[in-house]
């Protein structure tokens, strides 16, 4: 992220701009990264399979009583809904992100609630690389991140299999380095 | 029977003193004969019992079915006999050994080095008959108990002395580390104090209620008690056994930790390493606050794992002194995380549209060692984390708070229940927070562990002994 001196901005523009320099003067990290973009197109064929699905639940229910008119208005009120979780997921999956630095690694997350969690490298009991079905489609894994505080747990979803491999052995080696107890 | 050597004696040590057993030279030992009547508890008793009354009273059934009471009552025996034959332990090469079962055989082994603490339980039924039973905790990995259930007391109290003293590597008939007296709780207050807590108000209300109404229709109160008189027991029973675990509850320091002894009918004496607390929290209810009492609770580091033995861990985490006043309390936080910081800072006034129960009590401070956060609606909560304990820091910043330009910082801890909230603090402040926490945390982890390289506790014992 470039920083941008602030008032050159004006318009909607600018509180998005202004999280970002918030967000840089938060964690000192300049270097985020973010999940795959092939996650992206995962969480759009998710939506997209939930949606067809109702559909042709409303569809056939509706059809079934007989009611066109309120066939056509299911219809359009589900794709509707399927649009909009389409525009909730694309947020959120750009809210993800990860940055490793010396000695910890930042994970941020959500849109409502945002969460930017700091895990030290010598705080991680072990690390978890797993990916189902679908994500394995996308050639997609998940990252946890495991310490001995249940709340801390903190999860990477939706990287690249090799990034993933990568980011497993660096904050295993780096969590050896740093190792201490409770 | 072995003679009594103990080869873990180091040399030039002072001869142990006569012996109350012999056990610790390495032979296998076998528990106290009525262990498994005691581990088998009440039910087991009861049916006996009702078994028992038939065969002995004048008028006999008939044959057969004497015939089956008196094959139940064998097949109890010889299972006992059995499962008291079959369990054994014995100290050998620095190592405690347990073992037990016929078909599914267990060993179990204690290393003495790593021992934290030895816990002494004794339930109602071995109090009956004088027994006690050993828990012994050892450091790291599952933090699962060994457990010698049971000994007789003098013979419990006298081997916990010496494990404790093996482990520390001194001659093993040194006595029982000394400890400190901090604080007793009196019953009456607790007594009071339960019945000011929410279950116990509901309770008094019902009562209440429920008098008046036999006042006014004793047709229908008689019928209301027919209804609820299995909840109300429940209550009673929970309010009971607060009050049973909690009795006359003392607090103790000692050099491995702190010594909490407490009971009524069942009696505990559970040790809570210093080491492997992650954060206690004081709470002020509001139904004490006429008499300026609070509770005190301590987490510590706990595995996710099931069990008898895990829940009466967990109870013993629960309460460090179950009522007090504020003094007492400050005494023992202070004796647990000595030097908190006393300077709090307030939120941002606009937490108020935020949390606006919360608002009074929010507040938040840390020096290099610690951070405390209060918080609560109705109650009071503080809570105070060592910074070498956390182990992560989370910013959290939900819709509200993000209109209002607030942020949350979390401090997570390996404990339990507590962990600690600065809450609704501006965002700029929360930034740096995030930035500053923990290196802070690393900092504060860095010094802990040179302090723990040369532990002070050893030395001190060591000294005392000489």
């Amino acid at each position: 992220v470039s920083r941008v001196a602030e008032p050159a901005v004006r318009g909607p523009l600018r509180s998005i701009v202004a999280r970002m320099i918030d967000e840089d003067a938060n964690t000192g990290a300049s270097s985020w990264s973010s999940p795959s973009p092939r996650l992206r197109v995962l969480r759009r064929y998710e939506v997209a399979a939930g949606t067809l699905a109702s559909l042709t639940l409303v569809i056939a229910a509706t059809l079934a009583a007989g009611a066109t008119a309120v066939a056509v208005a299911g219809a359009v009120a589900v794709i509707a809904a399927g649009a909009l979780a389409d525009v909730v997921a694309a947020r959120r999956v750009r809210a993800w992100g990860y940055a490793e630095r010396a000695d910890d690694l930042l994970v941020r997350r959500g849109v409502m609630f945002r969460r930017t969690s700091v895990i030290p490298y010598g705080r991680m009991q072990y690390v978890e690389v797993t990916a189902g079905p679908f994500e394995r489609a996308f050639g997609l894994a998940t990252v946890q991140m495991h310490t001995a505080a249940a709340a801390s747990d903190a999860r990477i979803p939706g990287l690249h299999a090799v990034e993933a491999a990568r980011l497993r052995d660096q904050l295993t080696s780096l969590g050896e380095a740093h190792a201490m107890g409770l | 029977v072995s003679e009594p050597t103990a080869p873990e004696l180091p040399a030039g040590s002072p001869s142990p003193a006569p012996q109350a057993f012999a056990g610790l030279g390495g032979d296998w030992q076998r528990l106290h004969p009525l262990s498994p009547l005691v581990r088998a508890g009440r039910g087991v008793i009861a049916i006996v019992v009702v078994l028992l009354i038939p065969l002995l009273s004048s008028q006999r059934g008939s044959l057969s079915s004497d015939l089956i009471h008196i094959g139940v009552l064998l097949a109890v025996f010889v299972f006992g006999v059995i499962s008291w034959l079959v369990t054994r332990w014995r100290v050998e090469g620095g190592v405690l050994r347990v073992e037990s079962g016929l078909i599914r055989r267990t060993s179990e082994r204690f290393p003495l080095g790593q021992i934290q603490a030895i816990d002494t339980v004794r339930p109602g039924l071995a109090r009956v008959f004088d027994l006690a039973e050993l828990r012994i905790r050892v450091a790291g990995g599952s933090g699962r108990a060994g457990r010698l259930a049971y000994l007789t007391a003098a013979e419990a109290e006298t081997l916990r002395a010496r494990l404790l003293a093996l482990s520390h590597g001194v001659a093993e008939a040194t006595p029982a580390p000394p400890e400190q007296a901090l604080l007793t709780v009196p019953p009456g207050r607790l007594l009071l104090s339960i019945l000011l807590t929410g279950t116990g108000l509901a309770l008094e209300l019902t009562l209440g209620g429920l008098l008046v109404l036999a006042i006014l229709a004793p047709g229908a109160a008689a019928a209301a008690i027919s209804v609820g008189a299995v909840g109300l027991f429940g209550l009673v029973i929970g309010l009971f056994r607060r009050f049973n675990g909690d009795y006359r509850l003392t607090v103790a320091s000692a050099a491995d930790g702190l010594r909490l002894r407490s009971g009524l009918v069942e009696t505990s004496a559970e040790t809570i390493p210093r080491g492997r607390i992650q954060a206690i929290r004081m709470v002020e209810p509001l139904a004490w606050r006429p008499f300026g009492w609070c509770r005190l609770e301590v987490d510590v580091a706990s595995q996710k794992s099931k069990g008898r033995q895990d829940r009466n861990q967990a109870k013993a985490a629960r309460a460090l002194l179950p009522v007090g006043s504020r003094a007492q309390a400050a005494r023992l936080v202070d004796s647990v995380f000595p030097g908190l910081p006393d300077e709090r800072c307030a939120p941002p006034a606009r937490a108020r549209w935020k949390s606006p129960l919360r608002f009074r009590y929010l507040s938040w401070g840390a020096n290099d060692r610690y951070a405390v956060t209060t918080s609560g609606r109705l109650r009071r909560v503080t809570d105070w984390v060592p910074l070498a304990k956390v182990q992560s820091v989370r910013q959290v910043e939900g819709p509200v708070q993000r209109r209002l330009r607030l942020s949350s910082i979390h401090l997570d801890t390996a404990g339990r229940r507590v962990h600690a909230v600065v809450r609704d603090r501006d965002r700029a402040e929360a930034a740096q927070l995030l930035r500053e926490l923990p290196n802070r945390c690393r900092q504060a982890r860095q010094v802990e562990d040179r302090r723990r390289v040369a532990p002070a506790r050893d030395q001190d014992i060591r000294d005392r002994c000489r």
